[in-house]
């Protein structure tokens, strides 16, 4: 009973921190119709930077730092690249991100070579904050729910409330109509771009200490972040926050708990061939929930395209 | 005119070659390693580690045999089987008669298969096998052959010290396993297993998993369970950036045993631990840096610093490689002929540079060596990573395993 508050809290923690990530892309997805193969990279680029800069001037200035210049960089890439590219179609675009995806894993390689670097949490918050029956929650952890929250909260307050949001928002599903009334729609696009990406540059300064701060770091959170994104549905920003949250929960609990396929095909009435080794089953019945753990992400995302193509809480037909 | 022009060159290609000829030859060692891709890092540390060893153990002393100097010609397998088979021929085509592997079991093993057929099917220009770090039991077993060396200590015999440690430590009984899902984590999880087993069955060994390989973003479920267990060691055999992972996880979730490790040393992962590894972090490896075991191990260190400031000499048994081809190529009095040098090498017994004897086994080309557990601190002389931290030896296991088993039925030339 314990572990599963614990588990709550550290699958919160994960389902957090993809969220800022996805949260970005999919306004982008949105808006562009383009998948950003590269927001991943700039989420590497963030937790790199705040490294860099925490080596001078210390964590939170890195922590303020960072994302502007990642966010800067963002804009710059949507203003002088993606947008010269984007008369060609989508095909150059996408092309166009995957190549750009490439281009930061190697400069950041090139940089600051290929070992891990020692990026480490503040020492303010190196402490304990409280424990759950032997397992200690690091201050660490609460300090990135709250920061994760209040970014939630603070972009749906933009979005929802303030007349920017209404008019990204409305140039989101009508951008020709938004133009026509005398808006510069470029202009908000590069603005999108460069939030987004500032967004996961953020999730980059906070995860970089926990999760490491190497050059593969952006490969392994890449491909999930797609997935959050179709499941929550497009351009939905409570999509995004309830995908995350699922992915972070699911994956956590079954790594945590060692559910066994056997059980589960010997609940549903299937006998267990014997000799088992001699099985062509053998794999199937010897399957354990943590060595499947990160793939349900992506079975989740296949039933939800087959039920559900537009997400769990996308507004258009796909 | 033209005749004395041409006179005058001829006579002085004439002493070019003749002086070349008269002069010191160079004996060519292949380094068939990573030097590109996600294994680039440790490729290169391990090149350079060879390239000081030559030139400062050999090239510095007056070479071998009479003036011949040593020289590491350097391929890029890109941790490929496949890749190492094709660079192996490209040496062999240039007349290299010595090749140095480490990095997989897996490429270890495609070469030594490739070699021993070469061998056997070329006499008039074999090649030896050194390898310095693939530690798959197999090599110096089932698979071994009279053309293959092993410098390092092999996985079995690792794990012999690493849990005779274990089972000297009154408050360890119980054991958490975990390692990257693929032939050497399983390796190292079947013979912790053997030998906690076989050594103190009272020990309860309260988990044994795998995780997928470099593909884990947060090792917080695992962590969680290795507490709720109750375990009061880990034992791992993960390297890169799933030693940092799951160790830091490891810590940040409330551990507080030991975690006894493979690699969990140099190449940033000593960096990256800092001051939270310290009075957890266990290492089983050969190669004494700290305490340092003697004065001119402390010189060579300092040297290898001057030359690399961001190097890590991290595998020590290199220069144990280089001063023991070199001895057995003095002792066969020719290094073009392998079979007298192989035959050198069988057997033979050295003293380190990281103190302790070494000695060739006859039987199966096995280093048999002195194998200690180090510990993850600060209170270093030379440090990893530029840290300020380090692995220090607190204990070790003289000659380990020397009269451990083999199935090794070698055919010799």
């Amino acid at each position: 009973m314990d572990l599963i508050l614990v588990n709550l809290i550290d699958g919160l923690v994960t389902g957090l921190l993809l969220f800022m990530l996805s949260a970005g892309l999919t306004l982008i997805f949105s808006m562009m119709g383009v998948l950003n193969f590269a927001h991943a990279s700039f989420y590497m680029l963030g937790a790199y930077f705040a490294f860099q800069i925490s080596l001078y001037l210390g964590f939170w200035m890195g922590l303020l730092i960072a994302p502007l210049v990642v966010g800067v960089l963002g804009a710059g890439v949507e203003r002088y690249g993606l947008r010269r590219v984007h008369q060609y179609g989508h095909v150059p675009e996408l092309i166009f991100t995957f190549g750009l995806a490439l281009l930061i894993e190697e400069l950041v390689q090139f940089i600051w070579g290929k070992n891990q670097m020692p990026y480490a949490t503040p020492e303010i918050l190196q402490f304990t904050a409280f424990s759950i029956a032997g397992n200690s929650i690091p201050a660490y952890k609460i300090f990135m729910i709250f920061i994760s929250i209040a970014i939630f909260i603070g972009l749906l307050y933009v979005l929802t409330r303030t007349r920017v949001g209404m008019i990204i928002q409305a140039a989101l599903t009508y951008p020709k109509t938004v133009e026509a009334l005398g808006h510069n729609v470029p202009l908000i696009f590069m603005g999108v771009f460069g939030v987004g990406t500032a967004l996961a540059g953020v999730a980059g300064v906070i995860a970089g200490p926990v999760l490491g701060t190497f050059p593969g770091m952006a490969f392994v959170l890449g491909s999930i972040v797609f997935v959050t994104i179709v499941i929550g549905g497009l351009g939905s920003l409570w999509g995004a926050l309830v995908a995350s949250l699922l992915i972070g929960w699911i994956t956590t609990f079954s790594k945590a708990y060692n559910l066994r396929m056997e059980d589960l095909l010997t609940w549903l009435g299937f006998t267990k061939p014997e000799p088992i080794w001699d099985s062509a089953w053998r794999d199937l019945w010897s399957i354990t929930s943590p060595q499947i753990a990160d793939i349900l992400p992506y079975i989740l995302m296949v039933l939800i395209l087959i039920f559900r193509p537009y997400g769990l809480f996308g507004k258009r037909d796909a | 005119m033209r005749t004395k022009t041409m006179l005058g060159l001829t006579t002085a290609l004439t002493l070019a070659v003749s002086a070349f000829a008269a002069g010191a030859d160079t004996i060519k060692i292949a380094f068939i390693d990573p030097l590109s891709g996600p294994f680039a890092g440790t490729g290169t540390n391990g090149l350079h580690q060879y390239e000081f060893a030559a030139e400062e153990l050999v090239n510095k002393k007056g070479g071998v045999l009479d003036g011949d100097m040593f020289e590491i010609v350097a391929f890029d397998n890109k941790i490929s089987p496949k890749e190492s088979l094709i660079q192996l021929q490209v040496a062999i085509d240039q007349g290299i008669r010595y090749i140095a592997q480490g990095n997989s079991s897996g490429v270890a093993n495609a070469l030594t298969e490739a070699i021993n057929k070469h061998n056997r099917r070329n006499p008039d220009d074999r090649v030896l096998f050194l390898n310095y770090s693939a530690v798959d039991p197999a090599l110096t077993n089932d698979k071994c052959n009279f053309w293959h060396f092993r410098f390092d200590a092999n996985a079995d015999i690792k794990m012999d010290a690493l849990t005779d440690s274990i089972v000297s430590n009154d408050e360890i009984e119980k054991v958490y396993i975990i390692g990257q899902d693929y032939s050497f984590g399983k390796a190292v999880a079947s013979a912790a297993v053997r030998y906690l087993g076989e050594k103190a069955p009272e020990i309860e060994i309260v988990g044994n998993e795998l995780h997928p390989i470099g593909k884990v973003k947060d090792f917080t479920p695992y962590s969680r369970k290795i507490v709720a267990s109750g375990a009061d060691a880990v034992i791992t055999g993960n390297w890169g950036a799933d030693m940092v992972g799951l160790g830091k996880s490891v810590l940040e979730n409330g551990f507080t045993g030991p975690i006894y490790t493979y690699y969990a040393a140099a190449d940033g992962i000593t960096a990256a631990f800092g001051d939270a590894g310290v009075g957890s972090l266990r290492l089983v490896a050969e190669g004494q840096l700290n305490p340092p075991p003697n004065d001119r191990a402390s010189e060579y260190i300092q040297a290898f610093k001057a030359k690399y400031p961001d190097g890590n000499l991290s595998q020590a048994r290199i220069t144990n490689v280089i001063e023991m081809l070199a001895k057995a190529i003095n002792e066969a009095g020719t290094a073009d002929d392998v079979v007298p040098v192989a035959y050198a090498l069988a057997g033979m017994e050295h003293e380190s540079l990281w103190g302790g004897n070494l000695m060739m086994r006859e039987s199966d080309h096995q280093l048999i060596q002195n194998v200690h557990i180090m510990e993850h601190t600060s209170d270093v002389v030379h440090d990893h990573d530029n840290s300020g931290f380090g692995v220090k030896v607190v204990k070790t296991v003289e000659m380990a395993a020397a009269d451990s088993p083999t199935t090794c039925e070698m055919r010799r030339p």
